[in-house]
């Protein structure tokens, strides 16, 4: 059920901090809408700003500046317990000294829920959770990914207008996160609810959401379906924050015409700019590497030589030197009938133009 | 493992031996000396109980005792909470605060409050300024709890400080977003997960306040009388050192059966920077 396109809107949001050597914009004006029942989720480095602007929508860090809208409705003097907004945190912040069952269940009793009514919701999302049988145990005697869930159920029980999670998986190992990152697809996509996720992992970013912000510096630098921040870069941080990316040195042949072109290390290769380039213009292209086709010396545009192979299983990874020096990773799919190079062997490569990007 | 075995007796042995000569020794001819000095038997003791004098002592001790650490607790918790909350410039000046004192002098403390209580000090003189009779503040209860509890707060504060510093900030704020107010949210959630400092505190400032001397001397004066001033006048005044050695016993006792308390209700463990294990979810 599509919801409405704006039921979170952050506006111009901004956190200054003073200190001895003046301000620091731990937020610079970050403005983004999150439809109704969305999975949105906020990337970037540490000290990127993203979970300043979590704290900041569930009411723990006032905003010097802009506005935080939720349908409609300006909560910047609502108190954080009368927001309605369910925060899961990094550290899940369970009350040690209550059972699963009462942690889940005091949202509840805080808002004056019957007994029996409380009882019966706790099951309920225990269930979903899959920890109906672990109500009465404390959390210290749960592992981090049951606390996990617990902290995940005890955020949701009280049908909150926003569910949002601050690294949630950050503590848990690899496999555990892996589950825990479809589980919590499954839950959010149960209960329809519109959630902001904080994290530094792009993987678990794309994998969970809807759409991806990339956030740095305090500002939302690209905001897209995680396939669109992926393969259409909006600038040099985002290509190169996501995944890896070669950075190509290049000379602009013809600019502005369809289909662009450029010189690399003598030969000439097709590329896709942002912007109007000009003939004679030095740039850079930014290629991924699986986006690189590897060939047989003299079949492709560009000459060069392997310096590295390193096998991975699924790909193989070449790093090939150019004849101006430039090093170009090209990630090989290890289908039986691709072909193999060795390390020193004479090697030429090229790519789709639309895969090769001139970013500002 | 057989290096270890033989490690450990070996380096407790010290430490033991010390113990041995400098408090179990004197503890047990202490108790010997209650029971047969000047004649064998339970003569001491019996004339403790029988005159009301030394009871009472021992009822005004813990019952200032009890207000001293009552109002640490009121007085110590608000601090730790800041030191403990509260960012580094504030830390730092709230602990200052409590440390400093902490590492003065206690006699110097303690004539420093004769000053200020006194009847020429700075409280009288407000008083005076404003028309108001000053009230006497020295040389009885108010100035032993006033002397007391600003000797005490240190522990208090330290102990409270050691827990409150372990709980997760983050378990006020999902108090607070999961719907309570401030104060349920304290109440709820971070009150509970400070009891074990709470109660080591309580413990700690009880058990060194009935041994008091010297504060309550100087400023409680001769109305209030602690029983260590009683073990003190039998020693040097009237050298009666086997009521002075019973006196010194069930002060000893008293101390005992509170720990032994407050072991029951919350395993000894738990009286030095405790519920630390806990404290992390």
């Amino acid at each position: 059920m599509p919801g409405r396109p704006d039921y979170l809107a952050l506006r111009e949001l901004t956190k200054t901090f003073a200190h001895r050597h003046g301000t620091h914009h731990a937020v610079d004006g970050v403005s983004l809408e999150v439809a109704e029942g969305e999975f949105v989720s906020l990337l970037g480095p540490s000290g990127s700003g993203k979970t300043t602007t979590l704290m900041m929508i569930a009411g723990f860090v006032a905003p010097s500046a802009g506005a935080i809208v939720v349908d409609d409705r300006s909560i910047a003097d609502v108190p954080p317990h009368r927001r309605n907004i369910g925060v899961v945190f990094q550290s899940y912040a369970l009350f040690p000294k209550m059972t699963v069952a009462a942690n889940v269940g005091f949202p509840l009793r805080m808002r004056g829920v019957s007994r029996a009514r409380v009882k019966e919701q706790v099951t309920r999302l225990l269930t979903l959770v899959g920890l109906e049988a672990y109500a009465d145990r404390r959390p210290a005697q749960l592992s981090g990914g049951q606390q996990q869930r617990v902290a995940l159920a005890r955020a949701l029980v009280f049908d909150p207008g926003l569910l949002l999670l601050d690294e949630p998986m950050s503590a848990l190992d690899r496999k555990l996160r892996e589950q825990l990152q479809l589980e919590v697809r499954r839950i959010q996509r149960t209960l329809n609810v519109t959630t902001l996720y904080v994290t530094h992992d792009q993987d678990e970013a794309m994998l969970l959401s809807d759409r991806v912000a990339i956030m740095d510096g305090g500002r939302v630098q690209q905001l897209g379906t995680p396939r669109e921040v992926y393969t259409a870069p909006a600038n040099r941080f985002v290509a190169q924050f996501l995944g890896e990316t070669n950075v190509v040195p290049a000379t602009v042949v013809a600019g502005d015409a369809g289909s662009p072109r450029a010189t690399v290390a003598g030969g000439l290769v097709g590329f896709a700019a942002r912007r109007a380039t000009r003939a004679g213009e030095r740039v850079e292209l930014f290629v991924r590497p699986e986006q690189v086709t590897l060939a047989a010396a003299g079949e492709r545009a560009l000459a060069g030589r392997v310096a590295q192979a390193l096998y991975l299983g699924d790909t193989t990874r070449y790093r090939v030197r150019l004849g101006d020096g430039t090093l170009v990773t090209a990630a090989v799919a290890n289908r039986s009938d691709a072909p193999r190079f060795a390390a020193e062997q004479q090697v030429s490569l090229d790519w789709e133009a639309a895969s090769a990007r001139v970013l500002d | 493992m057989t290096r270890g075995r033989l490690a450990t007796p070996l380096l407790v042995a010290p430490a033991l031996a010390f113990l041995a000569v400098v408090l179990f020794y004197p503890l047990a001819r202490t108790v010997e000396q209650s029971f047969t000095d000047p004649t064998t038997g339970l003569e001491n003791y019996r004339h403790l109980f029988a005159s009301g004098v030394y009871v009472r002592v021992l009822l005004t001790t813990l019952l200032v005792s009890g207000l001293v650490t009552g109002i640490c607790l009121l007085l110590g918790y608000p601090l730790a909470y800041t030191a403990a909350t509260r960012g580094g410039g504030v830390r730092a000046l709230v602990l200052a605060a409590v440390m400093i004192p902490f590492w003065t002098s206690l006699l110097v403390r303690t004539y420093a409050w004769q000053v200020i209580l006194g009847r020429e000090g700075p409280i009288a003189s407000l008083l005076d300024a404003v028309g108001v009779a000053a009230p006497q503040l020295l040389y009885n209860r108010i100035g032993a709890v006033v002397g007391m509890v600003y000797v005490m707060l240190p522990f208090m504060v330290l102990s409270l400080y050691a827990v409150m510093r372990d709980v997760d900030p983050s378990l006020l704020r999902a108090a607070r977003s999961l719907g309570a107010p401030a104060g349920r949210a304290f109440r709820h959630v971070y009150l509970p997960q400070t009891l074990p400092g709470v109660t080591g505190g309580v413990l700690l400032v009880f058990v060194i306040s009935i041994g008091f001397y010297v504060t309550p001397a100087l400023l409680g004066g001769r109305k209030e009388v602690f029983i260590a001033e009683l073990i003190q006048m039998n020693v040097t005044e009237t050298v009666q050192w086997g009521f002075a050695s019973a006196l010194g016993v069930v002060l000893l006792l008293v101390t005992l059966a509170l720990l032994a308390a407050y072991d029951r209700l919350l395993g000894a463990e738990s009286m030095f920077a405790a519920g630390r294990r806990e404290g992390r979810a």
